[in-house]
C-alpha cells in the first residue's frame, strides 16, 4: 500500500521509498525514512495534497509524492 | 592564533559559522545577544540574503554568519546550495550548530553531517523551555560525549543559557580540534579503518582528520576525489576504495551509497537520541495541532484564510493611500519648487519633470511595500504561511503554479510592483519565474482609470460595474490560463515536488519583522531608484525632443492673439499635440502606426499605449492632450468621454482595453521584474510574450466585436 490511500487518522510504517534521489533526501532529512512511523493528519479537499506527521514533525506534501512511498500497517 | 586573526584593538577574532535546520530559532538566538551589531547582505551571486552579527564579549570578537536554514547539506534549494559551499569553502573558526530541542531527532541528522566535516563545532540545544513542557529532557553531559562536541541548553525566548554558549565557543576556539567522534556502524566504521591505515601508512597530509577524508571518499564526494585524481597515491588508493564499496553493497543489499550514508546518520542520530533523550509520555494536543484543526480544515481552512488575505488588502491599499498622499504632496511641491528656483529652462524640466517625477513614481509605492511586506513577514514568521500553500496547492498545481504563487497573484490586483517581490517566498527558480510572468495579467490599480474611460465611453451606466468586473475576472482567467501554456511549452519539464515541513506556530519577533521589512524596503529604493532615474530622464526626453522652435514661436504669436481663454487654451493644446507628434515619442507612434492598425488603432492610441510604457497613470492623460482637450484630465471627464466615443469605434475600444489588459506593466513593475527574473533577458521574454499575447487577443477582440455590431 501506498502513502496516499491511507485516510485521515490512520497510521503506517515506512516499508520503502521509490523516488529519485534528490527527493529521496528531502524526505530522509525531514525524518521520513524506512521503519518510521508516520501518521495522515489531513487531507485537502479533492484530496490533492495531505498532512503527515513523523515524530514530532508535519509534513505536507501532494497526493503524488506519497504515492511513492511504501507503507503497511 | 595567528596574528592575522587579531583585531587592531588587541581582542581576538572568532569567526562563526551559523547553521540550523528551519524553524529553530537561528536569528531568534543571535538577537537575544545584548550589544550584536547586524548587517545584512547578499550571497555573492544569488539573492540569498546574508547576515552578519558582530559583537563584543571579553577579549573577544565575535562575528557570526547566519547561514540560511538547511535540513541537510545537499543541493535541494539554493537555500542548502549557499549553505554548503559556505561550510565548504568559507572562511570560519567553528561552527555553531542551533538544534530544535522538541525535535531532536531529526535535528541531529543535520548535526552528523555537520560533524563529518571534522571542524570545530558547538551545539545550541534551543527551545529548552518548549521541550521540557513537552516532557522531552535531554542530558547534555551525555550528548556531548556522544558526539564529541559541547551541547549547551539554550532559550532564545527566555534568553537562557546565552552567555554559557559563547563561553563554550571560546573554550572551543581555544582548544584543538578534537578527533572525529562520530561512530557509524562496524561494517562502515571497518572500511573507514582500512582507508585510514592505507593514508597513514603514505603518511598521507590533509588539512582536515584522515577519517574526515575517508567518510568524504565512501560518500563519493565530487571534491576529494577531483583533488585525489592529482595525488600520485591515487592508483594504489582505488582498488582499495573499490573494495570497500564491493563490501558495502554486499552488507546493505543496495548499490546506493547516499542510501547507504543516509541510513548511518539516521543509525547515528537515533542511537543518540535514545542514550540521552527521556520522552515522557505526552498525549495531550499541542497549540498547534489544536490551531491547525481549523486553521487547515478542509472546509473552513480556506475562507479563514482568504478572509485574513481580504484585511491584509484593506490595510495595504487603504491605510497606504494616507501616506501615498504626502508623497504624492511632497513631491509634487517638489517639482513646483525645483522648476521655480531654476526657471522655465531646460534644466528645470529634465530635473523636475523628468528625474524628480520619475523617482517620485517609485516613492509612491513605498508606503504599499512596507504594510504588505510587513503583512507577509508575520505570515512567514508565525508559520501560516506554509499552511497557506498547503491549502491553495491542489488548485495552483493543475495550472502549473505553486501553492504559494496565491500572494504575488493578488497582489498584482494592487499594484505589479510588491507583487513582483511578494514572489520571492517561492524558493524554487522554476516556480517563481512562471509566477512573476503571469502577475502582469492580475489588472493592477493604476489601469483602473483607462478601463473606467472606455467603459464608460461605450457602455451604458447600470452595465459599468458589470463590464469592469469582467475585465478584471478575464483578466485573471487568461493569466491562468497563460501560466498553463508556459507551463506546458517554456518552463516544462517535472515538476518540482511539494515536501514543506509545516513548523510550529510562534508569536511573531517584531525586531525580526522589522529586519526584513527594512531590508526589502531600502533594497527595492536603491535598485529600482537608480534605474527609474534613468529611464524616467529617458522617456523625459524622447516626448521633449526634437525641439520645433518655429512651431512653438507661431503658435506662442497665435496664442497671443487670440481673442478670448477658450481660444487662448484650444491654441496651447493644439501646440501641445504637434509638439508630441512631432516628438521623438510621436516618431515612434507613427512609425509603429502599421503595427497597430490590424487592431483598429491610429497613432494617437498608438502612441497612448507607448506612453503606457512608462506608466499606466500616462495613457489617460496621453490621450487628453492627444484629443485635445489638455493634459489635467482624469477618467471621469465628460468632454474626454465624448471625444473617445466619436473617434474611437466599438471594436478598437474594446480592442483597446484587451491590449491594455495584457501589455507589459509599468517602467516601475518592468525593472523590478528584471530585478526579481534576474536578468535583462527575462524582460526582453516579459516584453516579447506580453505584447505578442496582447496583440493576438486584441485582433480577435476587433474582429470578433466588429462582426457582432
Amino acid at each position: 500500500m501506498t502513502l496516499d490511500k491511507l485516510s485521515k487518522g490512520e497510521s503506517a510504517i515506512i516499508t520503502a521509498i521509490y523516488a529519485n534521489r534528490e527527493l529521496k533526501n528531502r524526505f530522509n532529512s525531514f525524518g521520513l525514512v524506512k521503519g518510521a512511523r508516520i501518521s495522515v493528519e489531513e487531507r485537502s479537499l479533492g484530496k490533492k495534497t495531505i498532512r503527515v506527521r513523523i515524530n514530532k514533525t508535519r509534513i505536507a506534501l501532494r497526493s503524488a509524492e506519497a504515492e511513492k512511498i511504501e507503507v503497511k500497517a | 592564533m595567528n596574528d592575522a586573526a587579531k583585531h587592531q584593538s588587541g581582542r581576538k577574532i572568532i569567526k562563526v559559522a551559523l547553521v540550523g535546520q528551519p524553524n529553530v530559532g537561528k536569528s531568534a538566538l543571535i538577537n537575544s545577544i545584548g550589544n550584536a551589531r547586524l548587517k545584512v547582505g547578499n550571497f555573492s551571486g544569488v539573492t540569498v540574503k546574508k547576515e552578519v552579527v558582530r559583537f563584543v564579549h571579553g577579549d573577544y570578537e565575535f562575528e557570526i554568519t547566519d547561514l540560511p536554514g538547511s535540513y541537510s547539506l545537499t543541493d535541494y534549494t539554493i537555500e542548502e546550495r549557499v549553505t554548503k559551499k559556505y561550510l565548504d569553502e568559507g572562511e570560519y573558526d567553528l561552527i555553531l550548530n542551533v538544534v530544535d530541542s522538541t525535535n531532536i531527532e531529526r535535528n541531529l541528522y543535520l548535526t552528523t553531517e555537520l560533524l563529518a566535516l571534522n571542524k570545530k563545532i558547538v551545539i545550541a540545544l534551543n527551545m529548552t523551555d518548549e521541550a521540557v513542557n513537552e516532557g522531552v529532557h535531554i542530558n547534555e553531559q551525555q550528548l556531548s560525549k556522544i558526539l564529541g562536541a559541547r551541547c549547551v541548553k539554550t532559550s532564545a525566548l527566555k534568553k537562557t543559557g546565552i552567555d554559557e554558549l559563547i563561553d563554550a565557543i571560546i573554550e572551543t576556539y581555544n582548544s584543538k580540534l578534537p578527533d572525529l567522534h562520530l561512530q557509524f556502524s562496524e561494517p562502515f566504521e571497518e572500511e573507514i579503518a582500512n582507508i585510514v591505515d592505507f593514508l597513514q601508512a603514505k603518511k598521507f597530509q590533509c588539512k582536515i582528520s584522515l577519517k574526515a577524508l575517508a567518510i568524504k571518499l565512501l560518500r563519493e564526494d565530487r571534491q576529494a576525489y577531483q583533488r585525489f585524481h592529482e595525488e600520485p597515491i591515487w592508483i594504489e588508493l582505488l582498488p582499495i576504495i573499490n573494495k570497500a564499496y564491493q563490501h558495502l553493497y554486499l552488507h546493505y543489499g543496495t548499490k546506493d551509497l547516499e542510501d547507504i550514508f543516509n541510513d548511518e546518520k539516521n543509525a547515528v542520530a537515533k542511537g543518540a537520541v535514545a542514550e540521552t533523550v527521556v520522552f515522557e509520555k505526552d498525549n495531550r494536543l499541542s497549540l498547534t495541532d489544536k490551531i491547525d484543526v481549523l486553521l487547515m480544515h478542509q472546509v473552513v481552512g480556506l475562507p479563514i484564510f482568504l478572509f485574513m488575505m481580504w484585511g491584509l488588502f484593506q490595510l495595504t491599499f487603504d491605510i497606504g493611500s494616507i501616506p501615498m498622499d504626502w508623497i504624492d504632496a511632497f513631491f509634487v511641491a517638489l517639482i513646483d519648487g525645483t522648476k521655480n528656483f531654476l526657471g522655465h529652462t531646460e534644466l528645470a524640466s529634465v530635473i523636475a519633470d523628468g528625474a524628480i517625477a520619475g523617482v517620485g513614481a517609485v516613492v509612491l509605492f513605498l508606503p504599499n511595500i512596507i504594510i504588505l511586506f510587513f503583512g507577509i513577514a508575520l505570515l512567514e514568521t508565525t508559520g501560516y504561511m506554509s499552511r497557506v500553500a498547503f491549502l491553495l496547492d491542489g488548485f495552483f498545481h493543475k495550472f502549473g503554479l505553486h501553492g504559494k504563487s496565491f500572494i504575488p497573484l493578488v497582489t498584482g490586483f494592487g499594484c505589479s510592483v510588491p507583487a513582483y517581490m511578494a514572489a520571492r517566498t517561492l524558493k524554487n527558480d522554476r516556480d517563481r519565474l512562471l509566477t512573476l510572468f503571469i502577475i502582469g495579467f492580475m489588472s493592477c490599480g493604476a489601469r483602473l482609470p483607462i478601463y473606467v474611460l472606455f467603459v464608460g465611453a461605450f457602455f451604458a451606466e447600470h452595465h459599468a460595474g458589470n463590464i469592469l468586473f469582467l475585465i478584471y475576472i478575464s483578466g485573471a482567467l487568461l493569466g491562468i490560463l497563460a501560466a498553463k501554456i508556459l507551463k506546458m511549452t517554456v518552463f516544462k519539464g517535472k515538476d518540482e515536488p511539494f515536501v514543506m515541513e509545516m513548523p510550529r506556530y510562534r508569536m511573531p519577533s517584531f525586531k525580526l519583522i522589522w529586519h526584513t521589512v527594512s531590508g526589502q524596503a531600502l533594497m527595492y529604493l536603491k535598485k529600482a531608484g537608480t534605474f527609474i532615474l534613468m529611464a524616467s530622464v529617458l522617456v523625459w526626453f524622447a516626448s521633449n525632443y526634437p525641439k520645433q522652435p518655429e512651431l512653438e514661436q507661431a503658435y506662442q504669436v497665435k496664442i497671443e492673439q487670440a481673442v478670448d481663454d477658450a481660444q487662448a487654451k484650444a491654441l496651447s493644446n493644439e501646440l501641445a499635440l504637434s509638439k508630441l507628434e512631432n516628438s521623438y515619442l510621436g516618431m515612434i507612434g507613427h512609425a509603429s502606426e502599421p503595427f497597430f492598425a490590424p487592431l483598429g488603432y491610429d497613432w494617437r492610441m498608438a502612441v497612448a499605449l507607448e506612453t503606457g510604457l512608462a506608466a499606466k497613470e500616462v495613457v489617460v492623460a496621453t490621450l487628453g492632450v492627444l484629443y485635445g482637450l489638455g493634459d489635467d484630465i482624469t477618467e471621469q471627464h465628460t468632454g474626454l468621454i465624448e471625444k473617445i466615443r466619436e473617434n474611437i469605434s466599438l471594436p478598437a475600444g474594446i480592442s483597446f482595453v484587451v491590449f491594455v489588459m495584457i501589455y507589459l506593466p509599468c517602467l516601475a513593475a518592468s525593472m523590478v521584474f528584471m530585478r526579481e527574473a534576474g536578468g535583462w533577458k527575462y524582460l526582453g521574454y516579459l516584453f516579447i510574450f506580453t505584447t505578442v499575447t496582447a496583440w493576438l487577443l486584441s485582433f480577435a477582440a476587433f474582429h470578433i466585436t466588429g462582426m457582432l455590431v
